[in-house]
């Protein structure tokens, strides 16, 4: 009665009837190398305590003195909320009048980050480039920085990750999965339309890549994410950032036409290279979340 | 005191970003495991975002996108929300740099307690 195709999933159902062969063959206990005496090093010198207590005081002294130092600044701050604010001035007012037939962007927000404040939004995508390129340095693992019992520790987790298959999980990961990818794809192209734009988008699928690296493991993963599509990705569309902008802001700072058509705000091709930048931040987004995950989980991307 | 009471309530947001601050500081000085510090770290972080998004709000207004008239008197102010995007980028890398750091801590000195730390670093330079 049970064709093959399901006999896992019966497997699986009777559970305690069907053989385990791997149950304790990769259960490994870590014990961390000098923790407890160290601990107790540590506090044993007299001088070293009154030192700790001394800090703990000043330490809660400061707080507090800080934190009501803010309170009371907080009570002579313009009221919540009013319209006076200092905050709102002429500033806001113009990014708000002269934004929608200026950059084209129904979303103001997005029309300040991506048009006017562009280069601010470089150095953000610069920043999250440079902090994955810095997690790289630190925590991947080439031939000078692994050791045989990480080796063997690794080896140990990818023969895990082809035993466990399981099949609920898969499921509702492939289920779900293009549902992710489909909504992170709606909000960055709606990115100057509606609230969103490439960095929530871009966290969005980069939750999708990880969810679907954590439930297929890292050889599904591979073979249509590797280190080399993680790199290409990456620098091409921080370079596609550049090279538009550089030329937008080279035409513009000269008073010459750019060329670049604005479309009728609203439209979703519409307010000239917003849209593009949006999916270049996204693109660099989604893939640096995913290569956090990978670099934290396993050294690699 | 009923005044007071008033102005806490028309204070809120900053008033709760104010304590959170505090709830990050002291946390950051005390606690000694370097994962709690950056939780601690990321608290503060959370706190100046509000700090900054309630600067932007003013009452009775949308939020800035722009379908109807193109009048500044309708939106709340569209510079802080953009600010506070900024802020989030730099945390979260900021956050992933820290980390990166401490599981490196933790492969050589098989800690990540602060004290210990130091106290094997000086053992290890005698």
């Amino acid at each position: 009665m049970a064709s093959k195709k399901h006999s896992r999933f019966i497997d699986w159902v009777n559970g305690d009837t069907a053989e385990k062969v791997h149950e304790y063959k990769f259960i490994q206990k870590t014990v961390p190398p000098h923790s407890e005496q160290a601990h107790d090093e540590v506090i044993s010198t007299r001088k070293a305590r009154l030192f700790n207590i001394s800090y703990e005081i000043s330490a809660v002294l400061v707080c507090v003195i800080l934190v009501a130092v803010l309170l009371f600044t907080v009570f002579n701050l313009p009221l919540f909320g009013s319209a006076g604010n200092p905050a709102s001035n002429e500033v806001a007012e113009r990014y708000l009048e002269k934004g929608l037939e200026e950059t084209g962007a129904v979303n103001a927000v997005a029309g300040m980050i991506l048009d006017y404040r562009a280069f601010d939004t470089f150095g953000e995508s610069s920043v999250l480039f440079i902090a994955v390129g810095c997690v790289m340095i630190l925590l991947m693992r080439d031939k000078n920085n692994i050791s045989a019992t990480e080796d063997s520790l690794e080896e140990n987790e990818r023969l895990i990750e082809i035993e466990t298959n399981d099949p609920i999980l898969q499921k509702i990961v492939l289920l779900i999965v293009p549902c992710i990818f489909l909504f992170g794809i709606y909000v960055i192209l709606n990115g100057h339309l509606s609230p969103g734009g490439g960095f929530s988008g871009g966290a969005i699928m980069g939750a999708g890549l990880i969810l679907f690296a954590v439930s297929f493991g890292i050889d599904a993963m591979q073979s249509f994410f590797s280190i080399k599509t993680f790199k290409a990705i990456t620098t091409t569309a921080l370079m596609c950032y550049a090279t538009l902008k550089a030329y937008s802001f080279f035409m513009g700072a000269n008073g010459l036409e750019t060329g670049i058509p604005l479309g009728t705000p609203g439209a979703i091709l519409s307010s000239g290279l917003i849209l593009v930048l949006d999916i270049c931040v996204g693109l660099i987004v989604a893939c640096t979340m995913y290569g956090f995950y990978s670099l934290f989980a396993r050294g690699d991307i | 005191m009923s005044d007071f009471l008033q102005s806490v309530i028309a204070y809120r947001f900053e008033i709760g970003a104010v304590i959170l601050f505090g709830i990050g500081f002291i946390n950051l000085l005390l606690q000694k495991n370097l994962i709690k510090k950056i939780i601690s770290f990321n608290v503060m972080d959370s706190s100046i975002f509000l700090f900054l998004a309630s600067q932007g709000f003013i009452e009775g207004r949308i939020a800035p996108i722009i379908t109807g008239a193109n009048d500044a008197s309708l939106y709340i102010n569209p510079i802080p929300t953009g600010l506070v995007l900024t802020g989030i980028v730099v945390s979260v890398s900021v956050s992933a740099f820290f980390l990166a750091l401490v599981q490196r801590l933790y492969k050589k000195y098989g800690t990540v307690n602060f004290d210990e730390i130091i106290m094997l670093a000086k053992k290890e330079a005698e």
